[in-house]
């Protein structure tokens, strides 16, 4: 029943919704993935013949529908390719669930200090937490109140919702790791939890390293076939070479060289640059 | 299956042999492979190998002498009936020899390319026994199957009536191929599921095009097809589905031809400034990726001065990759001497021909950087040899003081590769080596779970093509005894 090929080779998207003009999220029947993945798991997806395989985490998934929930920010051109499909249309390619799954068990208190899109891939951690019995404080930050996603979501699942906007649009004003901060002045915990962009990252690292709270950081870094097959991915964790896609997305971030990782994703910008530019240009020539 | 001897008493066989005296065919000189000048194929990816004209196959085969007992297909890994498609090319019978070919081996136009034939098959031809060349038999091959291709007239070898019985390939590169090629013979139900977008593993993403064109690829693949085998691409055995929801499907084997494409690293200082690679990503970015064709959304660096850590066949197809993407210095690093070198004496000859640098005894110590974190130079440590090592080979020691900087912008790292940890991690009891290879049973290729056999480079390490074939067709052979004695 599951083997059924036509229907696994679909990944036809079946609803999507805009969080903001470059934020969207779409739902993509994807049974196999659906029933297989767990919270902290990723996909590869491909969109187009001549398209680039980029990773993104899975924000949600629905076993009974057979479908995933994929949140993209339409920073690049893959990212803006796949933003840009709408419903019936189908992802060239989708394959997962890859990485590791996200280390579940009562803690005790956990902060999950997330900030724009990855507020997305957070979620099905903060419900996995929750399950498990763990107090959930959730920390979501964005720069702008345009940019806070998932709110609702996160404040019927979380024990306590703290918003941060960088210009105190909405919530209070102020960094993600000055709402982090906040608790940890306030109460004992027990685990951090990130996910972000890296530079966010490294700064709630740096944080928690000076109170001493252990925390996981998931990593985005640039991949290609997201198998372990190329080391595109690799990062230092304590001194040793990782592969994100096989032994991440999850780490120690207290063991993470951020700033290696922030260099690395710097290796392709001039491409992009120009594959963003040549893509703008195609649309405007309609 | 032919009987071999059966075969070569037939009379057409019996009045070849006798139309030319063994020592008139000893004495013919062996062919040439013809290929395209260096300095034009230096810029393009067109095959550099042209392959032979029917007149030049026609008289390389005439140098087989028709042994009675053919000690090269001792040395075939997938024991193609060597003498009997050989004489099928004398006498003109090409479409006949490209079935022959196909009784063993799933991928003849891709063996006849990349197989090192050298150690192989023609290093068990007679004629090495007298200080001969060997009869061209990779060129033969890849003759016999590049003129059945070219003539539009593929036969499909016949498979067994079904037996309904479904078997599932973890992995569609060589191994699991083969291995798909031949159950399906037996009559059963493939279905080879496949990680990646496109069918092939280390054919598609590794080999270039001028060594070996997709095209090639995709033609044999279509030929399982067209004997029953299905594909899945995009789906990870014990991730995507796991093996317990392919027994709930009722398969009731298992063959592991998951490779070894964990690159390794040399783990010194700088390795991961940007513009640093392995040689698997680099190769997938331009052979699966297509990342040189402007219309791919897929990147890749495209540096002046490019240094390949390394000295086997991914080694040469990194640099000679690198050329055509327009480096003005393509150099190979490697710690040994040329005589060491594991890459094929072809790929040498031909990487020379095109203008590749060669810095032997020379060992990477250190990458620097600029501001932006991007490679600028290499510090290489001096080497020379020392005793034979337990491989037999001379190890490289370092020559104290003796270091020197040399300016790189982009470094492909090809020192070897691990198996793959993402199947073995996911398939709970298997038995595993301290490397991380499955353990199987040498004569059967069979795991310590029964249903499940194993076989290339996930057995072996990183290997050949050819050797991932061979356990191809052992693990197909005795699963299907498994099979039927379970019955």
């Amino acid at each position: 029943m599951y083997l059924n090929f036509g229907f696994l080779l679909m990944n036809k998207i079946i609803s999507k919704e805009y969080f903001s003009d470059k934020v969207v999220r779409l739902e993509v029947e994807a049974p196999l993935i659906a029933k297989a993945r767990k919270a902290g798991h990723f996909v590869i997806v491909r969109v187009g013949k001549m398209g680039e395989r980029i990773p993104l985490t899975i924000a949600d998934a629905d076993v009974e529908k057979g479908t995933i929930t994929l949140v993209i920010q339409m920073t690049g051109v893959s990212s803006t390719k796949l933003g840009k499909l709408e419903v019936g249309d189908s992802i060239t390619d989708l394959v997962g669930p890859l990485g590791k799954a996200t280390h579940i068990e009562n803690f005790g208190t956990v902060v999950c200090a997330c900030g724009g899109v990855g507020t997305a891939p957070m979620l099905p951690i903060v419900r996995a937490l929750k399950k498990a019995g763990n107090k959930v404080i959730t920390v979501l930050a964005a720069r702008t109140k345009e940019l806070i996603i998932l709110e609702e979501q996160m404040r019927s699942l979380s024990d306590e919702l703290i918003v941060m906007t960088d210009d105190g649009s909405y919530g209070n004003k102020g960094l993600v790791t000055n709402g982090v901060e906040t608790v940890l002045n306030r109460e004992k915990v027990d685990l951090c939890v990130t996910i972000g962009p890296a530079i966010m990252m490294k700064f709630v690292s740096l944080l928690t390293k000076k109170y001493n709270i252990p925390t996981v950081a998931s990593l985005n870094t640039i991949m290609v076939d997201g198998t372990g097959m190329c080391g595109a991915c690799r990062v230092t964790v304590g001194g040793k070479v990782k592969f994100v896609c096989v032994d991440g997305p999850e780490f120690d971030a207290h063991q993470v060289d951020f700033d290696e990782m922030l260099m690395r994703l710097g290796g392709y910008k001039d491409f992009e640059r120009e594959e963003m530019e040549k893509l703008s240009k195609l649309d405007k020539e309609g | 299956m032919p009987n071999i001897s059966e075969e070569r008493s037939k009379p057409w066989r019996v009045a070849l042999r006798e139309s030319l005296k063994v020592k008139e065919r000893m004495a013919i000189p062996r062919v040439v492979m013809p290929s395209l000048d260096p300095a034009y194929r230096a810029q393009n990816n067109e095959e550099v190998n042209l392959g032979l004209t029917p007149e030049l196959a026609m008289q390389e085969a005439k140098r087989c002498i028709d042994c009675p007992e053919p000690t090269c297909m001792t040395g075939c890994p997938v024991n193609i009936y060597i003498p009997q498609f050989i004489k099928q090319i004398e006498v003109g019978e090409f479409a006949e020899a490209a079935k022959t070919l196909k009784i063993t081996s799933a991928l003849p136009a891709v063996c006849g390319r990349v197989c090192p034939q050298e150690k192989q098959c023609e290093a068990k031809c007679i004629h090495v026994r007298t200080g001969k060349d060997p009869v061209a038999i990779g060129h033969l091959e890849r003759f016999a199957a590049d003129y059945e291709r070219e003539s539009g007239n593929i036969s499909v070898p016949t498979v067994a009536a079904p037996n309904g019985i479904k078997i599932a390939v973890v992995g569609s590169g060589p191994a699991g191929l083969s291995f798909a090629g031949d159950m399906v013979k037996f009559g059963y139900d493939v279905t080879v599921f496949e990680a990646l977008h496109e069918i092939g593993g280390v054919l598609k993403y590794g080999i270039p095009e001028f060594r070996l064109p997709n095209y090639v690829i995709d033609v044999e693949i279509n030929n399982l097809r067209d004997m029953g085998v299905k594909f899945m691409t995009n789906c990870i055995i014990g991730r995507t589905i796991s093996m317990e929801d392919l027994k709930a499907e009722g398969y009731q084997g298992v063959f592991v031809g998951s490779g070894a494409g964990l690159p390794r690293f040399m783990n010194i200082k700088g390795e991961n400034l940007v513009g640093i690679m392995s040689s698997n990503e680099y190769l997938t970015r331009v052979n699966l990726m297509d990342a040189a064709n402007p219309e791919s959304d897929t990147p890749v660096f495209k540096g002046k001065k490019v240094a390949v850590i390394g000295g086997g066949n991914t080694a040469m197809d990194s640099v000679r990759t690198a050329l055509r993407l327009g480096a003005e210095r393509a150099m190979i690093v490697y710690r040994r001497s040329e005589e060491e070198m594991p890459a094929r004496i072809e790929e040498v000859h031909h990487a020379k021909e095109e203008g590749i640098i060669f810095m032997t005894l020379r060992n990477p110590i250190e990458f620097l950087g600029n501001e932006q974190g991007r490679v600028t130079h290499m510090i290489v440590q001096e080497m020379e040899l020392g005793e034979p090592d337990a491989s037999g080979r001379r190890s490289p020691i370092e020559k104290p003081g003796c270091t020197e900087i040399i300016e790189v912008d982009e470094v492909i790292i090809s020192v070897g590769v691990s198996p793959n940890p993402l199947i073995p991690r996911s398939v709970e009891g298997l038995q595993l080596t301290k490397w991380g290879t499955i353990v199987v049973d040498e004569e059967t290729m069979q795991t310590d779970i029964p249903m499940i056999f194993a076989g290339g480079d996930i057995v072996r390490g990183g290997a050949t093509v050819i050797l991932a074939m061979g356990d191809g067709r052992k693990a197909a052979t005795s699963m299907h005894e498994w099979l039927q004695g379970k019955k």
